[in-house]
């Protein structure tokens, strides 16, 4: 049984998809690579030079699939750390000790470090790594450079340069803010805008064209020099030449000094950190859901930052938002990442004159938004909902790092975290005593499926033994979770089962989570923390008026109405529209008596990050008799034209020229489509509103625009969705 | 091998709240298994206690029990393991504790020494009652080692002696055996196949051991083999744990030392965390 190995033709034929997802990548890497140099107080280019070593190292030695490599978020603040302590060239030395750090964790297969950090404490870190950069960027957005001490003092000053910006005198500096703000309003409605044009440039790239875009209106058409000033410019990019002949040289003099390895060792946590969390949270977006290898991806990367170090870089490590841009534009394998490092250097060779044309102001703007979404008000409230107790790790956590330090506020959330365990099971010994047993039993019963057995607890501290037990399971399989024997489990475990959960759903698995019933939780979240003795609450909710209306439309239509949120949604499994998108849940759902057909609200995520776009979208779903092909049938645009160049078919019929030119159908088995869709099906489309329709063969898709669909629009959705499946059924 | 079963069996007695308990299920277990039965108790002789111990034998005497009380001062553990040798005690029954409020049951600090220091095989009860629970299920190590054969014949025995209607054999593989570590797709394939192979490997060695038992021990119960991969001594208490078995038998360890104790494994893991009774063949 085993699968095919990939064929170069397999891979070639992948090829043009990859590039056009690396390009699209590397259209954000650019002028992300740029802003988060700068903002780490190293040139710009670095950050530049550290995505191109990234993307091709990683591509050829790495262990995960669709992951981007390049300079970080997470480490802005370290290594402006380490450059203001240590200096630039020391840095770099220090960035190529921690990649050998990097290299060794892989070899000890330490891959499975990020699991000891309890997850408030990581959103903790996140969050305060978020505002320092916010905190410092803010100023240079609006035109008005401060240096402060610490963090925390960024963040006091940041109503101060609001009123300062009112009272600006200078021409150049108001230019400057005015790019700022214009460029912080293009990335938060960016995403907004549901326009699949509009959407195909990262938000980044537009800002960067609009900046070179009104340099070039200055110069050429009003003949007159760029009016922001010129501090607030781009320093000059060096060109390629310059890049190669003027290598840095590390300095290694400061290598017995205790600074330096401190930030040595804050550069590797972080990066080991961040890489095994984004190459986590891309594994759940792969269409073809792969494992990655997380020790060979850091060995990669390791060897990556050694060779970004010696060459002038920044520490490589796997990138959410990039990830995620390149899994929702097609990229299928490693290849991507390689083409993004190539467009790089293509820009570097041609554009790097270009470049000094974007405003900093601009270019910060893009980072205030990072560090704004990686401490967003609405991580702060999805954490309350698990609990009051998570809130405090995440503050305490947050609050040292911004005062202190990244290892100290690390260190901070991991003790706050043990200490709030103990006060809540109020028994030490609980903890202390069976810290070091291998407290998970795995075994295969008679029947083929497995059963898991946790003893005494399972929190942060000892998640490690049922990870080893649930990765050795293959995820087709049907697996028991049974947490009768445990006295206590924490969020971070819940929420990592969770995972696992959705993981084993989408390989065609079930994980059953048994035994929890003994444990009470505080809170209703499904990850909130468990423990022995139950404290239960209620809360009373609020039907907004939308939601009364639907109740009356049920009544109606005979249908039956159910507004709460529901999680487990796995008849959506298998829909293409939802491969690289992650479902919350769904709501509002008016349900026909037989299950025959059900209107609802859904919530999805689509990429990471900053890249992320939480959507809400009414949807129709309808059960369909056996033998119905899984198919797509879309509007067709230019944008499908163009898919239809990189390797997407679209199956047309000679006999209905209409149809096959206003819709773009494509599926699996082209023959069986084009027998399903008889003539009488045909017609009802020519004649019907249009409607996106998707089959997954146990039932189809029905919806309309990207958004949530007012009550009339819901009762033409289900008079629709009623209709096609009477000429399904008749066909 | 031992297809005779125990000849005599030993209990420590000491006045304690769960005397009639202790005395009731070793008396149970003697004429079970058709044993003499020597109550070992650590003190000075007296016509109180023995009139004491008597009376609590009184309804099994009438059942045929054969039964001795010897009486000996001094440190508890060495008159224990004097008293077993003198008197050629095969199986040796030990009270365990139970934690206040939690359901959890240890040996306690006499229990554990003698446990590692006797030369006999050892019982450890874990809810001594007064009237008898029946024995339904055992569960018995499979481990491959020189001991297992008369371990599980043991089991066996005491299992159709007690009317035990199912026995499992419990196979655990060390992880290290399994020499794949799951990184990927492809490794997790080649895992999985290695461990299939083991499972293969142990079963049929589980099996020519039960074909080597004598017939009528094995035709009435229900056996059942089941490969664990897991830490040894470990897992098979907290199978026997969730197997929900009223009886786990093992092995009797090698030879002990300082740093087994320090970082404990197989039996050790069992004394801190009984799971059920247990019955340790020597």
């Amino acid at each position: 049984m085993r699968p095919k190995k990939p064929s170069l033709i397999g891979l070639m034929k992948t090829l043009p998809k990859n590039m056009f997802s690396g390009l699209v990548v590397s259209l954000i890497a650019l002028p992300l690579g740029l802003g988060l140099a700068m903002a780490s107080e190293a040139p710009p280019i670095a950050g530049v030079i550290t995505a191109i070593i990234g993307g091709i190292i990683v591509s050829f030695l790495g262990g995960s699939f669709v992951t981007i490599s390049g300079p970080g978020n997470g480490l802005v603040g370290v290594v402006l750390v380490a450059i203001t302590t240590l200096g630039l060239t020391a840095t770099y030395a220090a960035i190529i000790c921690s990649g050998v750090l990097l290299i060794i964790l892989g070899f000890l297969r330490l891959g499975k470090l990020a699991d000891y950090f309890p997850s408030s404490a990581i959103q903790g870190m996140l969050a305060a790594i978020g505002l320092i950069i916010l905190g410092k960027q803010f100023h240079i957005m609006l035109g008005n450079k401060i240096i402060r001490d610490n963090g925390i003092d960024y963040l006091l000053e940041i109503p101060n340069t609001i009123i300062t910006v009112f009272h600006f005198e200078d021409k150049g500096l108001i230019y400057a803010a005015l790019a700022g703000v214009l460029s912080l309003a293009i990335m938060v409605f960016y995403s907004k805008v549901r326009n699949k044009y509009l959407q195909l440039i990262p938000a980044p790239m537009w800002i960067v064209l609009f900046s070179v875009g009104f340099s070039y209106y200055y110069e050429l058409i009003l003949k007159s020099p760029n009016p922001i000033s010129a501090d607030y410019m781009i320093p000059s990019i060096p060109d390629i030449g310059t890049i190669i002949t003027e290598i840095p040289v590390p300095d290694f003099k400061m290598i017995g000094t205790f600074s330096f390895w401190s930030s040595v060792i804050a550069l590797t946590l972080i990066a080991s950190i961040e890489s095994l969390l984004s190459i986590k949270a891309v594994d759940k977006l792969d269409v073809e859901k792969r494992r990655s290898n997380v020790n060979k991806d850091i060995k990669a990367l390791g060897l990556a930052t050694v060779a970004s170090g010696f060459l002038g870089g920044l520490n490589v490590v796997t990138v959410i938002a990039r990830s995620s841009v390149n899994v929702n534009n097609g990229g299928s394998n490693r290849s991507s990442n390689l083409f993004h490092s190539l467009f790089l250097v293509v820009f570097i060779l041609l554009f790097s004159a270009e470049l000094t044309r974007i405003p900093l102001s601009a270019l910060m703007a893009i980072l205030v938004y990072t560090g704004y979404k990686l401490a967003s008000p609405v991580i702060v409230r999805k954490i309350f909902t698990i609990g009051k107790e998570q809130l405090i790790i995440f503050f305490c956590t947050l609050l040292v790092t911004l005062k202190v330090g990244l290892i100290s506020g690390i260190s901070a959330g991991l003790v706050a975290t043990f200490i709030i365990h103990v006060v809540i099971t109020k028994r030490l010994g609980l903890f202390v005593k069976n810290i070091l047993k291998p407290n998970v039993l795995m075994y295969k019963e008679e029947d083929g499926s497995y059963f898991i057995s946790v003893k005494h607890f399972c929190s942060f501290l000892n998640f490690n033994t049922l990870k080893t037990s649930l990765e050795a399971i293959p995820e087709n399989n049907d697996v028991i979770i049974d947490f009768s024997l445990c006295g206590f489990v924490d969020h971070s475990s819940m929420e990592n089962v969770d995972d696992y959960q959705e993981l084993f759903q989408k390989k065609g698995g079930n994980i059953e989570v048994t035994g929890l019933d003994v444990l009470g939780a505080e809170s209703k979240h499904p990850f909130a923390l468990r423990r022995m003795l139950p404290v239960q609450k209620m809360m009373p909710e609020n039907k907004t008026k939308r939601q009364k209306n639907m109740g009356i439309i049920a009544e109606k239509f005979g249908l039956s109405y159910q507004h709460e949120k529901k999680y487990n949604n796995s008849f959506l499994d298998g829909f293409v529209y939802f491969q690289t998108k992650k479902i919350e849940y769904i709501f509002n759902e008016l349900k026909e008596k037989n299950g025959e057909y059900q209107s609802f609200d859904v919530v999805f995520s689509e990429g990471e990050f900053i890249a992320k776009e939480v959507v809400r979208t009414t949807m129709l779903y309808i059960k369909v008799s056996k033998g119905t092909p899984a198919f797509t049938l879309d509007k067709e645009g230019i944008l499908e034209r163009f898919y239809a160049l990189a390797g997407y078919e679209d199956i047309d019929f000679e006999r209905h020229k209409d149809f096959s030119n206003r819709f773009y159908l494509r599926g699996e088995s082209p023959e069986k489509i084009k027998r399903f869709f008889t003539d009488d099906l045909i017609r009802f489309f020519e004649s019907n509103p249009y409607f996106h329709v998707e089959s997954n063969k146990k039932g189809v898709l029905v919806y309309n625009k990207e958004r949530v669909a007012s009550i009339k629009e819901v009762k033409g959705l289900i008079d629709f969705g009623v209709r096609l499946s009477q000429a399904i059924n008749k066909s | 091998m031992n297809t005779k079963g125990f000849k005599t069996i030993g209990i420590g007695v000491t006045f304690s709240p769960n005397l009639e308990a202790n005395i009731n299920e070793a008396a149970r277990l003697a004429l079970f298994l058709g044993s003499k039965l020597v109550l070992i108790h650590v003190g000075e002789s007296s016509e109180d206690k023995l009139s004491v111990f008597s009376a609590l034998l009184d309804p099994f005497k009438g059942q045929g029990l054969v039964f001795e009380v010897t009486f000996k001062s001094g440190d508890p553990v060495e008159v224990i393991l004097s008293t077993t040798e003198e008197k050629k005690i095969d199986l040796l029954i030990i009270g365990a504790l139970k934690k206040e409020k939690l359901l959890k049951y240890y040996v306690g600090s006499i229990a554990r020494k003698i446990t590692r220091k006797a030369t006999c095989s050892i019982l450890l009860l874990i809810n001594p009652s007064k009237n008898r629970i029946r024995c339904n299920h055992i569960v018995v190590n499979g481990l491959k080692d020189p001991k297992t054969e008369e371990t599980v014949t043991t089991a066996f025995l005491v299992g159709n002696k007690l009317g035990a209607s199912k026995i499992t054999v419990v196979e655990e593989v060390s992880d290290d055996e399994v020499s794949v570590k799951v990184d990927d797709d492809k490794s997790l394939r080649k895992s999985t196949i290695v461990k299939e192979r083991l499972r293969l490997r142990e079963e049929a060695r589980v099996k020519a051991i039960i074909k080597a038992i004598p017939n009528e021990l094995t035709k009435s119960v229900k056996i059942k083999s089941q490969p664990i991969f897991g830490k040894r001594g470990y897992s098979i208490g907290h199978y026997a744990q969730v197997a929900r078995a009223d009886l786990l038998v093992m092995n009797a360890p090698r030879k002990m030392n300082f740093w087994d104790r320090l970082f404990p494994h197989d039996i050790e893991h069992i004394l801190t965390e009984l799971p059920t009774d247990v019955l340790i063949v020597q």
